[in-house]
């Protein structure tokens, strides 16, 4: 009797004493850090605090997409930041999805030829380091690029320069409504698919959903452009002489070439990693899958929508989330090729100004520690819904 | 009527040739366009002789789909690029692309490429300035680090190779010495002989240290720390401590969700905050733990899922041999455990190599700083391309030198379940 409790005694101690020192040592350094930082604060005349976001920034933005010039405050500098970190990003996903979409399944075709050269684009694209492939389409590729006055002309709409890509500036009337008009689509949309998968399991009745629903997406906005007094036009850049040897466009949207370099590096080099991923999907769904399939009479595309999709997307998803992490984490190296992301306008240039390090960084990071968690947990929702429902 | 119908078994011998020579008229005029400027149907309208070669070679892969027909060629060729109108299309879009691309490219890298001479001017072919790369080298190899000093760098990677080849061939009982040699003894040793500062040599500090060389020091000692710190907070992860299993998931959560750069700004401008007044920690010093501790954090990942992935039986099978934890996971779990994750080791280990260059946001030079600075040299303006191009190839052939190595060592190592 007295043993046993001894032993549990023992036990508990035994677990608690490593736990202890863990703790203690952890505590210790980050007070020994804490100390440090304060002294050190002191001598050069700081004191911690995040007041520094509400004064004048005074230093200028190449690229912002909400209204930004020196004298906003650090704060609205950091969203610029945030928002351009975003947005390429978001544009990277897109492209690196599609990509390796299109290379993951050309690996897997019966045509020897796509298959090497989806092989080979993957093998060459994983196997440099993003920051190369950014410097090359940045200082290399984009710099063969034509000056302004003999830029590559789309149809004379959008034209390619060695200072940037300038396309059509859209020109809203009524906005609001046409974005109105999408919600109200998308819930038709959603009532429609409600009440075929209804119809379906009921009564075993096929209800063309997707040209329903392709037919609402388009009818919906088209009435309120005919109706609602909803407009689009565009404003299309035009060349314009600022002095006998300077041209540049007036007008428009410029992309600036960091953007596009970043963007296309992120998704060449990403799209590899989904490519593979793709691959590894559809592999991963057994071949008696399809064949159970077409032998029950579904055919060639009902066996892809209905079997092997939404098997091969349960593996496809998990792997896919995290090169879209890396992707959203690889943005920050912008600052190598001075795209004003977060990093380089906050870490960067908000750093040098304020010598704030400790405030400046730790922001920076809870930043992208946000980012991704946010990432996570919608797909981590995303994959819940997609995940085997037994019953 | 009879030439309609599906080319078919009945009517080889008219449909074969017809087609063979069809689809080789078509890339012909392709390989002529592109490798001798000369456009073989320059006598149709421009638009018909662009398209031409797409439609003659379509129709000749078309007359050439015959199953089954008895040539056993002709049928790896059909089965292979050849099994639809869709695949044909694919087949001749890029043997087009492939054949249009070669020549550019082959003028660019050797025949218009200038090989010769030591300034920018004796570049005067319209290709690659290959004479940059000749004369920057050195700086590519060593960054800044003393001409006459470059033997040490050298003789530190061949004593490591060296040992690393002779392990290869030793017998398995001898191997362990070598292998607690490479791990405790030389990464010191190899420090020393670069660094310098006693036995006679020459000090060299870190900020001349650069190049490919260095992208392998710092590759070398964070693979070299990250794979124990790795495992530490993987066992850690799944301990069943709370506090320290927290920790853990804290720590290496806490590196997985920020990007690398910021990770070495911070080691670069808000570490030095943290210490003492006065006290210096080198800048390479910084870096390396910077990197260490962030690719630690995605090793404990990939640990852990070997972890996770071996059967309860193992782990209940060693305690009830009373073996204690340590045992039970050096002896028991952990050999398995890594042998399952060697392809997300070796990807974790790809990652790193890969992520050097990032270290010149702190103000290192590797290869890839080198050319940037060798760039924007006054008398060297322009010579991005090559240089880049340089670093990559020199980067891919490490990257897949590595990748292959691991495959081969997971096929090697890979047992019977």
């Amino acid at each position: 009797m007295n043993l046993k409790k001894f032993n549990i005694e023992n036990k508990k101690i035994r677990d608690l004493i490593p736990q202890l020192i863990t703790v203690f040592a952890l505590l210790s350094i980050i007070t020994y850090f804490a100390i440090n930082a304060q002294g050190n604060m002191g001598n050069r005349g700081i004191s911690f605090g995040f007041g520094f976001l509400n004064q004048e920034a005074s230093f200028d933005i190449t690229f912002s997409m909400i209204e930004y010039d020196g004298s906003h405050s650090y704060g609205r500098a950091f969203l610029v930041g945030l928002l351009n970190t975003i947005l390429v990003s978001v544009i990277g996903i897109f492209f690196a999805t599609i990509a390796g979409v299109i290379v993951g399944v050309s690996r897997l075709s019966d045509n020897y030829l796509i298959a090497k050269v989806a092989e080979w684009y993957v093998e060459i694209f994983r196997n440099i380091p993003l920051i190369l492939q950014i410097f090359f389409w940045y200082f290399a590729a984009l710099r063969a690029l034509p000056l302004p006055e003999n830029g590559i002309s789309f149809n004379d709409i959008s034209f390619l320069t060695i200072k940037g890509w300038y396309v059509p500036k859209f020109i809203w009337t009524n906005f609001n409504v046409f974005l109105l008009s999408i919600i109200v689509a998308m819930i038709a949309i959603y009532f429609v698919k409600s009440y075929a998968t209804k119809q379906r399991d009921q009564f075993g009745k096929q209800i063309p959903v997707f040209t329903i629903s392709f037919l609402i997406f388009l009818f919906i906005p088209l009435i309120t452009f005919l109706l609602l007094g909803v407009s689009l036009t565009f404003e299309y850049p035009v060349l314009k002489q600022l002095s006998p040897t300077v041209y540049t466009y007036e007008g428009g949207v410029s992309i600036i070439p960091e953007l596009i370099a970043l963007a296309l590096a992120l998704s060449m080099y990403t799209a590899t990693f989904i490519a593979e991923n793709v691959r590894a999907g559809i592999l991963g769904v057994s071949k008696g899958q399809k064949e159970a399939a077409a032998s029950i009479g579904l055919n060639k595309n009902q066996v892809l929508k209905l079997v092997v999709m939404p098997q091969a997307l349960r593996i496809i998803i998990p792997p896919t989330t995290n090169q879209y992490l890396n992707l959203t984490k690889n943005s920050s190296l912008a600052a190598a090729i001075a795209y004003p992301d977060i990093v380089l306008v906050f870490a960067g240039t908000a750093l040098m100004q304020t010598g704030r390090a400790i405030e400046i960084i730790s922001i920076t990071m809870l930043t992208y520690l946000t980012l991704s968690i946010s990432i996570s947990i919608f797909m981590n929702w995303y994959n819940k819904k997609m995940a085997i429902k037994e019953k | 009527m009879k030439f309609i119908t599906k080319p078919s078994k009945q009517n080889i011998k008219t449909f074969l040739p017809t087609g063979l020579v069809l689809a080789f008229i078509s890339i012909f005029d392709v390989f002529v366009n592109a490798f001798f400027n000369y456009n073989l149907f320059s006598f149709l309208p421009s638009q018909l002789s662009y398209f031409l070669p797409l439609i003659l070679g379509f129709t000749g892969l078309y007359l050439i789909r015959i199953e089954f027909s008895g040539y056993r060629s002709l049928d790896i060729l059909n089965k292979n690029i050849n099994s639809s109108n869709f695949n044909a299309l694919l087949t001749l879009l890029t043997v087009f692309i492939i054949v249009k691309s070669i020549p550019p490219l082959l003028n660019w890298f050797i025949l218009d490429a200038n090989f010769v001479g030591n300034t920018k001017e004796d570049c005067t072919g319209d290709g690659a300035c290959w004479v940059f790369i000749k004369v920057w080298f050195n700086r590519f190899m060593y960054g800044l680090y003393p001409n006459a000093e470059q033997w040490r760098i050298n003789s530190a990677f061949l004593i490591l190779f060296a040992v690393v080849g002779v392990s290869f061939f030793v017998p398995t009982k001898i191997k362990k010495y070598f292998i607690l040699f490479l791990i405790f003894v030389y990464p010191f040793f190899g420090i020393k002989l670069i660094s310098g500062g006693s036995f006679g040599l020459e000090y060299v500090e870190s900020a001349a240290w650069g190049g490919l060389s260095l992208t392998f020091i710092i590759s070398a000692f964070a693979i070299l720390f990250c794979f124990p710190i790795g495992v530490f907070l993987a066992l850690g992860r799944r301990s069943s401590l709370p506090a320290i299993k927290y920790i853990s998931i804290g720590f290496i959560e806490l590196w997985r969700g920020v990007p690398l750069i910021t990770v070495l700004f911070m080691s670069a401008v808000m570490f030095p905050m943290f210490l003492p007044d006065g006290t210096f920690i080198d800048k390479l010093i910084r870096v390396l733990i910077a990197i260490t501790l962030f690719e630690a954090a995605y090793m404990a990942e990939v640990v852990r899922g070997g972890l996770q992935a071996l059967p309860k039986g193992q782990y209940e099978a060693a305690r009830s041999l009373g073996m204690g934890y340590w045992r039970m996971n050096l002896l028991i779990i952990l050999p398995q455990a890594l042998k399952l994750v060697i392809p997300g080791i070796a990807n974790t280990l790809l990652a790193l190599v890969k992520d050097t260059p990032l270290i010149f946001v702190v103000g290192l030079m590797e290869l890839a700083g080198m050319i940037g600075l060798a760039k924007t040299n006054p008398k060297w303006l322009g010579m991005a391309m090559e240089g880049y191009v340089f670093a990559g190839l020199v980067f891919w052939i490490i990257c897949y030198a590595m990748s292959r190595y691991s495959q081969n060592l997971e096929k090697q190592l890979s047992t019977e379940r």
